[in-house]
């Protein structure tokens, strides 16, 4: 279940090709991808994302073997970047495969709700007005008691 | 004992360092951030609130009553905002 953190861009469609080539057994690939998005006035220069070397890696790990244990998954893949970023880039994805779509679909809406809340990134926002540390949202946190 | 201290995102900022080598006799992470506040203004700034912070003790999440027995890295941050 290969988990990358990364500062490099990487090719969204190659990953999920790859993800998907080979499989006999899996009937169902679901993939979630998170791009930048500018601010609601607009005006974003960039994404400052941070993380903490070593335990990210290790959280998102541990993640995906939660969902591995709670759903019958062929395989995971998340990659998830770091480093400034621009409006439209590709932060992160996650790939699930399983052999049908209900346990693909719930293992990757689980992997995003635990990535929001318990991968150690931090995001701040840069622009010409200045730059603000994204606040984690109640929400997020929520999400994660319904599973 | 030893520790390691890492400190991310705004935490980094008001403290200055993004890591230290800390000499402490805590018990608790608690007892850290106690030690680490009577040091200068800009340790009071960082953990003036803790309700917006979050700890790791080796690089897992715990809480501040979480005791340093054996700990090498301690780690403060605010809530995370990954995906």
């Amino acid at each position: 279940m290969p988990v990358r953190v990364q500062s490099e861009p990487f090719d969204i469609g190659a990953e999920v090709s790859a993800f998907c080539a080979g499989r006999h057994d899996m009937g169902a690939v679901v993939t979630f991808t998170g791009i930048v998005r500018d601010r609601a006035g607009g005006g974003l220069d960039r994404m400052e994302i941070e993380h903490y070397p070593g335990m990210t890696e290790r959280a998102i790990a541990q993640i995906a073997d939660e969902a591995a244990t709670r759903w019958a998954l062929g395989d995971v893949l998340a990659i998830h970047r770091h480093g400034p970023l621009t409006v439209g880039e590709t932060i992160m994805m996650v790939a699930t495969a399983a052999p049908h779509r209900g346990d693909a679909f719930a293992a990757a809406d689980f992997l995003m709700d635990y990535l929001k809340s318990r991968a150690p990134f931090w995001k701040k926002e840069v622009a010409a007005d200045g730059a603000s540390w994204v606040a984690a949202r109640e929400d997020d946190e929520a999400a994660l008691t319904r599973w | 004992m030893t520790l390691n201290v890492l400190y991310f995102a705004w935490v980094r900022e008001r403290i200055g360092l993004p890591r230290e080598t800390v000499e402490t006799g805590a018990e608790t992470v608690a007892g850290l951030i106690d030690e680490l506040r009577d040091r200068e203004e800009r340790y009071v700034a960082a953990f003036a609130d803790l309700s917006a912070l979050r700890v790791a003790v080796d690089q897992e999440l715990r809480d501040f009553d979480a005791p340093l027995a054996q700990a090498r890295e301690v780690a403060f941050f605010p809530p995370m905002t990954g995906g």
